[in-house]
């Protein structure tokens, strides 16, 4: 059940994953890609990280797509505006991408599947237990995170100020 | 057949209670017209049926039987996909919420709740932010520049309005400990000062403000200001379609005072409960009292939506935007120093009192 319900999940996450690059328009791309965040939350739940698969919908379906949803129809692309690009760019990005996926396939193919370092909770995922890791074993790398997001933060807000005011 | 009677009840719950989101928000619709006509010294409907009783039934097969108009230059699955996904994540919230506490019905003692996630209070936000997808695609699928412009007001006022309203939940859960709204709502036990919003009134405050955005609702229903916009990100829908986004409002609304209610104000606890209970009063009737009191107060929030609507009038957007940003989250960000304070202080004796 649960390993069927697995397949099914990466199956349609990497469908997904593919439509949002083949498809024509960058609106149904964006939309592609909040459904991909969906299956990736499916993915969480399945692995028994509930507080993780919210967080992600919260986060990345809710939030940051949103904000990426605004831009792209703001700048309303569509076919005629698209600028055309070169056949040697295809053929350049064909290859690279090909050599990549060369390199990956032939990379874990090899691999071994590596042994678990130490016996794995399955309740970790849950959000107590979640918290109490957090904020005891790993309070440093948290609260380092946490700074790093207010400077990343604060770099966004004097970037957007240093506009002048004639821009609006 | 165990496995089915252990799902029963909660299937029951949820039909019953998609029945009563569903009626609640079409008698909202004839709330909203009758609170209007008194505060404008008026009737409102009173042909159809008792007091126009009718009204919504009445509304309602008009919005089915009107013609459905798809405009040529839309986006058809997405023109129709927009709707669908408003009127599904507002009805996707009630799952979580208490509605009342243990009830024993031959000889099996249940919740009154569809099912109790332990992250309950998360799962509302993420609904929440999932359903501003169903203003942004509809209102880009319309292809009309004033259903963009209203489907974007729409959506950066829900985004940043989520900010401060998280902050204000956060500020609640540090008192309450936990993310599940049964065992925040039995925390509540024991008369009206032990209601949240004693411990958390800044929070409340915030909270209540943030939910009048969410909804969209005045003062903040920027989205369809008809002096600017049209009809804001509906303007190019008719029929059913658009019968889904007003449903999908006064659904919002209904359930932003059932969250309100469970956080802030008891939700199933009332006044004399244990009275009640020692009185030698049957549990099951304490439930359904509570219950009844629990709808009350989401009528009486419900009507504090409407009131405020034909009271005070509509915000500019750039104000909108200066009261989330600049004083709301501020605000919400000292409510979360001031009470993680009071809990350190309250929690340790390391500093003597």
């Amino acid at each position: 059940m649960l390993q069927s319900l697995f397949y099914f999940l990466s199956f349609t996450s990497i469908f997904l994953a593919c439509m949002v690059v083949f498809a024509k328009n960058p609106v149904h791309s964006v939309l592609y890609l909040i459904l991909t965040f969906f299956t990736i939350a499916g993915h969480y739940l399945i692995l028994n990280a509930q507080f993780l698969a919210l967080v992600h919908v919260v986060v990345y379906a809710g939030a940051i797509m949103v904000l990426f949803l605004f831009v792209i129809m703001l700048l309303n692309l569509n076919a005629e505006t698209e600028p055309r690009q070169s056949m040697l760019m295809k053929f350049a990005g064909t290859i690279a991408g090909g050599c990549l996926m060369l390199v990956l396939i032939a990379v874990f193919s090899k691999a071994n599947a590596l042994p678990a370092a130490h016996e794995v909770n399955s309740q970790i995922g849950l959000i107590k237990n979640l918290g109490k890791i957090l904020y005891t074993d790993y309070i440093m790398p948290f609260e380092v995170a946490s700074i790093l997001f207010l400077i990343a933060m604060i770099g966004a807000v004097i970037l957007a100020k240093r506009e002048p005011k004639a821009a609006i | 057949m165990d496995l089915l009677l252990n799902f029963l009840p909660a299937i029951i719950i949820i039909v019953v209670m998609f029945g009563i989101t569903m009626i609640a928000a079409l008698y909202s619709t004839y709330g909203e017209r009758k609170v209007a006509a008194y505060l404008q010294d008026r009737h409102g409907p009173n042909r159809a049926g008792p007091g126009g009783l009718l009204q919504p039934l009445a509304d309602g097969v008009k919005m089915f039987l009107k013609e459905e108009i798809i405009p040529v230059a839309s986006n058809k699955f997405l023109f129709i996909l927009g709707p669908s996904i408003a009127m599904t994540c507002a009805l996707m919230t009630g799952v979580v919420l208490p509605w009342g506490d243990k009830f024993t019905l031959f000889g099996r003692t249940f919740n009154l709740q569809a099912t109790d996630l332990n992250i309950g209070v998360l799962y509302v936000f993420a609904v929440v932010s999932v359903s501003v997808y169903g203003i942004m695609i509809g209102g880009w699928a319309s292809n009309n520049k004033w259903s963009l412009m209203g489907a974007i007001r729409a959506s950066s006022q829900i985004i940043s309005y989520e900010l401060s309203m998280g902050l204000s939940i956060i500020a609640l859960l540090m008192v309450t400990g936990t993310l599940s709204f049964r065992e925040i709502v039995l925390q509540q036990h024991g008369g009206i000062l032990h209601w949240n919003f004693i411990a958390q009134p800044l929070g409340f405050l915030i909270f209540l403000i943030c939910a009048f955005a969410e909804c969209n609702r005045a003062p903040f229903d920027l989205a369809e200001c008809e002096t600017e916009l049209v009809g804001g990100y509906h303007t190019e829908y008719s029929s059913m379609k658009l019968g889904f986004f007003l449903f999908a409002e006064y659904i919002n609304m209904f359930i932003s005072s059932a969250v309100m209610s469970a956080l802030f104000f008891g939700g199933f606890n009332f006044p004399g409960m244990d009275f009640l209970a020692e009185k030698g009063l049957d549990a099951n009737w304490i439930t359904l009292i509570g219950t009844a009191g629990y709808f009350l107060k989401i009528i009486f929030f419900i009507f504090f939506f409407m009131w405020v609507r034909w009271t005070i009038p509509r915000f500019r957007y750039d104000q909108l935007m200066n009261l989330g940003w600049k004083s709301l989250i501020p605000i919400a960000l000292l409510n979360l120093a001031i009470t993680a304070a009071v809990m350190v202080i309250r929690h340790s004796n390391n500093f003597g009192f």
